[in-house]
């Protein structure tokens, strides 16, 4: 049986494949908290960023950070894709460079799920464990380290220091944001993790309306369980961080994210990550202190990954 | 001397020491005498109640243990101690 469409696919170069993919990242829902909402002359929204190939927000900056390799040449199929993860990017960039058949190693610490794991594994991912105790910024390390040892076998994307992170969220997820309210949005919140999210979509909106506020939020302390946030004050703060963004900075426990995740799965019908219950907390707070606006938010992915934490806490 | 592998995390907290050393002979005695040695160390480790957070992990060599059960958790003169925040959740289908 013919199969004309595949043999026309064989045409594309990897230039054109990845193009084609940019259809299948962002446009995510925005999602109204009405039942949860403390302040009724507020408005609450939420991006489900589950919503795209990649099942979480870091799609939006693995696939330009792949978009823009492969455009200037640094990526190909010759090359290993590396980075370190906790998790998300690593899934996200593994679902892209299965597609494009490019092969990818990612540092993952040792302590990350088995079903992690599992995804990266079954997408073809060489996966470098690092130790369980030094986190994503060992991680960030190792990686360093494999790319100095043999710079023509791997292109490092090093999303904490890749400037196409941030440009990710400034290209789509701050203009999504802006359509999608109509322009209304006063009021913009969101967890520090690479800082991408906070960065590019804050910048984005800070040129379209620069009275929008601003407010990033990270963990209270240094030993936290909300996964790709960073305590700015102990850990690595990336290079793309820009600090006169923020309007300023919040702080949310991790055990005050747990206990929001079954309120806001009986109340909104939305399973959330530990880290957009956070996210949702600030929002929460930030309604209860202004007296009108439209707050956004990023629900960065859903609870489908987190099966222990969510029998630990349901 | 059993021997408490610190977090990265921790590290501002201990010094930029790596390891902590301890001649106690329980699990419970040993974070004890950690936290009062680095005092910024308590409040990331333990809650209000003074138990470990629930979502930081303890691996005794790599088999976990349950905090809750540290004063029966006795310690060997070569036992290795992880504190380990939790990354990522467990099963991959929810128990909802």
């Amino acid at each position: 049986m013919k199969t004309p469409k595949l043999k026309e696919q064989t045409k594309y170069t990897l230039a054109d494949k990845v193009d084609r993919l940019g259809n299948f990242i962002g446009n995510t829902p925005l999602f109204p908290i009405s039942n949860l909402n403390p302040n009724k002359n507020v408005t609450i929204y939420a991006k489900l960023e589950w919503q795209q190939l990649g099942s979480s927000v870091k799609s939006r900056p693995a696939y330009q950070i792949i978009y823009d390799a492969i455009q200037r040449k640094e990526l190909s199929r010759g090359k290993h894709l590396l980075d370190a993860s906790s998790g998300n990017t690593g899934i996200a960039y593994a679902h892209i460079a299965a597609h494009l058949g490019i092969s990818m190693t990612l540092c993952l610490p040792e302590n990350a799920s088995d079903e992690r794991k599992d995804i990266l594994k079954s997408l073809g991912v060489n996966l470098h464990l690092t130790s369980r105790g030094g986190g994503t910024d060992e991680a960030q390390e190792v990686a360093k380290t494999l790319y100095e040892n043999n710079p023509d076998k791997y292109y490092y994307a090093d999303q904490y220091s890749n400037s196409s992170n941030w440009k990710a969220h400034y290209h789509t997820t701050g203009p999504e944001i802006i359509e999608q309210t109509e322009g209304c949005i006063t009021h913009f919140i969101a967890g520090l993790g690479t800082t991408g999210t906070f960065c590019g979509t804050g910048k984005q909106l800070k040129e379209f309306n620069p009275e929008i506020q601003l407010t990033a939020l990270q963990p209270d302390i240094a030993m936290h369980g909300l996964e790709g946030w960073k305590h700015l004050e102990t850990a690595i703060v990336p290079d793309i961080y820009d600090d006169t963004l923020p309007n300023e900075i919040r702080e949310v426990s991790t055990e005050s994210a747990y206990e929001l995740i079954p309120k806001t799965a009986r109340n909104e019908g939305l399973l959330l990550s530990p880290s957009a219950a956070a996210n949702l907390i600030g929002a929460l707070q930030l309604a209860k202190e202004i007296d009108e606006g439209t707050i956004v938010t990023i629900f960065p992915d859903d609870g489908s990954k987190y099966g222990e934490t969510l029998t630990q806490i349901i | 001397m059993a021997k408490i592998i610190i977090p990265t995390p921790l590290r501002k907290f201990t010094d930029q020491n790596r390891d902590f050393t301890t001649d106690k002979q329980t699990l419970s005695d040993a974070i004890d005498q950690f936290v009062n040695e680095y005092p910024g160390v308590k409040e990331n480790m333990l809650d209000d109640n003074g138990n470990v957070r629930s979502y930081i992990k303890i691996y005794i060599g790599d088999e976990e243990v349950n905090p809750a059960d540290d004063d029966t958790t006795e310690l060997k003169a070569d036992t290795e101690i992880s504190i380990v925040p939790a990354i990522a959740g467990g099963c991959y289908h929810l128990p909802l």
